[in-house]
């Protein structure tokens, strides 16, 4: 009886082998790899909005405070999005007849709200409330990121699951004094930091242990 | 087993030689397409078909369908679950606890049962990924690096139960295969087309039968029979604790481990029989099965059965001396609630009947045998459906009593698995030796090399 095989196919079985372990092992860890990049999560990824505005424009170079336009974030779960009337504040005096202005002058005329486009859109099933985490010393740069320094903002954070968690689990490392919650360059070393942070912890009340309930976040 | 009492017979009928017992077992994958396997195949199909709608709908509408309730949270899904996983059993049974007990009568039987147990886990697979509710997300269920930050519940049972069957699945699944792998070679060698030559060549990885290969193949094939033991009884006690670690009266008892194990060794062989019994007679291989395998698979169910009785009797016994009312209620319960007669059916078809196995008459009646294994099929699936339904029904709280009743979609999800499970074995008598070509040659006489000695 001939031959069904070529030499060449006991090569071919043994890389077949070492090709479904490393094969898979490789598929896997590019799933995972994958499913935690911008392109699932969307972060890193700036936002084209209908009027172009830079926080970095108006936070850093002109010194206004995150709490002038998003005026709940200490009592409400929502930050809250300016009305045009807080954009019209400034821009019935400067930049009164710029063309690119002309999306937040009509919205004032025809009172239309400007279709801004979300940048932190958290699923349905979370409930978040942004009061409590500043009242318990947590910065806007620590989800944010230096909003400060981006012209078009982009989501910093994946929002995934395991980011919130890596907070909830570790509140030490991240909490800060009270003062310095819109403070967008805080940064502190992080010895000083843990040091710090275990303290804080305390002065807050913040029952660590609970933070990882299930209905923390998911009521 | 040492002078048996009564003359058994052979465990393979005389007048064989090396060359007959290949010819007959691979004749039956090697020649043309018999019509009655058409028909059966047909038929399986056509049941595999409606487990597809089913499925469907309730990918597209959700467990509604399902007759489950509160209280009733488990129904079907886990009754047929439990029902299929512990058919299951009795191929590494016979594959590994009786190899490693030299038990040689196994041989005919074992590939059958170790395909049949495949099959039947990969029927009782299904069943708790389709009640998941959210099935696409079933692989939440492994404990991988998720962008969630979180690990499965490793203190459930639930969680238990995904590593104990999908263990059982792959060493049954390697098990198997490597147990065909001489068999398959057989195959190519004698196959007369050339896809059926690559085919089985492929899947033989090369065997050419040197003392190397069978060295090996020895060697593989004892390590995996003693990864397999453990693994008989380590399953089903999984399964019983995802009731026993439960508080439900009627789940939380520690008898359950033994007792669905036994119950669960009841099942398979019951579902051995029912399977060899019509294949045997259709290919005509009664040489091979002969009757004292059946003989000796209807005394391990008669052995089983009265363990599974036992832990009847236990439950009740239980009930009275735990001097627990919710326990005692449960009992009368089942005796005299709403569900009284599947209670006592069940102690008919699971109890009553298998006595008959006491009497060498019966066990050697193929067709009164064929009977009183199918009476256990049924009252194994009546157990399942007692220990699930009857006991959540009515638990502590009367105001959260309720009925159930499965719909025409839970049967037809039942239905509809038996007809895959049909549908594979049916594939696998066509394409696959049935029975292990190469153990059966080393039980005929010619085999037993005797040793000069000096």
């Amino acid at each position: 009886m001939s031959q069904i095989f070529h030499r060449s196919a006991n090569a071919l079985a043994r890389a077949t082998i070492f090709g479904a372990v490393f094969g898979l092992g490789v598929l896997g860890y590019g799933g995972m790899l994958l499913n935690r990049s911008g392109y699932v999560t969307g972060a890193h990824v700036a936002i084209e909005q209908p009027v172009p505005f830079s926080h970095k424009h108006h936070a850093n170079e002109l010194g206004i405070d995150c709490r002038y336009c998003h005026t709940t974030v200490e009592v409400s779960s929502a930050a809250g999005i300016p009305p045009t009337k807080t954009c019209m504040n400034c821009h019935s005096q400067i930049w009164a007849d710029s063309p690119t202005l002309e999306p937040v002058r009509a919205s004032f005329r025809t009172d239309q709200s400007i279709p801004w486009i979300k940048v932190h859109d958290l699923p349905d099933f979370v409930y978040f409330d942004h009061s409590i985490h500043v009242a318990k010393g947590i910065g806007c740069a620590s989800c944010h990121g230096r909003v400060d320094q981006m012209n078009l903002t982009w989501q910093e954070n994946s929002l995934q699951m395991e980011w919130c968690l890596n907070c909830h689990r570790h509140p030490e490392a991240f909490v800060r004094p009270k003062a310095e919650v819109f403070n967008m360059a805080y940064k502190l070393p992080r010895r000083a930091q843990e040091a710090l942070g275990v303290r804080l912890v305390e002065e807050y009340d913040v029952h660590k242990e609970q933070l990882t309930n299930c209905s923390i976040c998911h009521r | 087993m040492s002078a048996p009492a009564r003359d058994l017979g052979p465990i393979i009928g005389p007048g064989h030689t090396f060359e007959t017992v290949t010819d007959k077992i691979a004749a039956v994958v090697l020649s043309e397409t018999r019509k009655g396997w058409m028909l059966g195949f047909g038929i399986s199909f056509v049941l595999l078909t409606i487990f597809l709608q089913c499925v469907a709908v309730l990918f597209v509408r959700g467990i509604g369908i399902w007759g489950i309730n509160i209280p009733v949270g488990w129904g079907f899904d886990i009754i047929n679950f439990v029902w299929w996983i512990g058919i299951g059993h009795a191929g590494t049974l016979i594959s590994a606890i009786l190899l490693l007990f030299r038990q040689t009568w196994r041989t005919s039987i074992n590939r059958f049962a170790e395909a049949m147990t495949l099959f039947a886990v990969a029927c009782a697979g299904l069943y708790p990924i389709l009640h998941l509710g959210r099935p696409w997300l079933f692989y939440w269920l492994l404990p991988y690096p998720n962008a969630m930050g979180m690990w499965p519940n490793f203190r459930s049972p639930l969680m238990w139960d995904v590593f104990a069957v999908s263990t059982y699945a792959t060493v049954s699944a390697l098990f198997w295969f490597v147990g065909l792998i001489p068999d398959l070679a057989t195959l190519r060698d004698r196959s007369t087309s050339r896809v059926g030559r690559i085919i089985y060549g492929i899947l033989a990885m090369g065997w050419r039968g040197s003392a190397r290969h069978w060295n090996r193949y020895e060697t593989a094939y004892l390590l995996l029979a003693g990864l397999s033991t453990p693994l008989v009884v380590s399953v089903h006690s999984v399964v019983s604790f995802d009731f026993a670690v439960g508080i439900i009266p009627g789940w939380h008892a520690t008898i359950f481990p033994p007792y669905f194990v036994a119950g669960a060794i009841y099942a398979g062989f019951a579902m051995v029989l029912t399977l060899t019994i019509p294949l045997r007679r259709y290919y005509g291989l009664e040489d091979f099965i002969t009757m004292r395998h059946i003989n000796y698979m209807a005394r391990v169910m008669l052995a089983t059965g009265l363990v599974v009785a036992y832990g009847y009797l236990m439950e009740i016994f239980m009930a009275w001396y735990s001097g627990n009312p919710f326990e005692s209620f449960m009992v009368k319960n089942r005796l005299t609630g709403p569900y009284s007669t599947l209670y006592a059916a069940l102690i008919v078809t699971n109890v009553v009947i298998p006595q008959l196995l006491w009497f060498q008459r019966v066990r050697t009646n193929i067709p009164l045998l064929f009977a009183v294994a199918m009476s256990i099929n049924v009252g194994m699936w009546l157990e399942r459906y007692v220990i699930i339904v009857v006991s959540l029904h009515r638990d502590f709280l009367p105001s959260s009593w309720g009925m159930y009743a499965g719909t025409i979609y839970d049967y037809g999800t039942f239905i509809g698995t038996i007809g895959l499970f049909l549908t594979l074995l049916f594939l696998f008598i066509r394409l696959l030796p049935m029975i292990s070509i190469f153990e059966m040659r080393t039980l005929l006489p010619e085999a037993k090399v005797k040793e000069k000695h000096a």
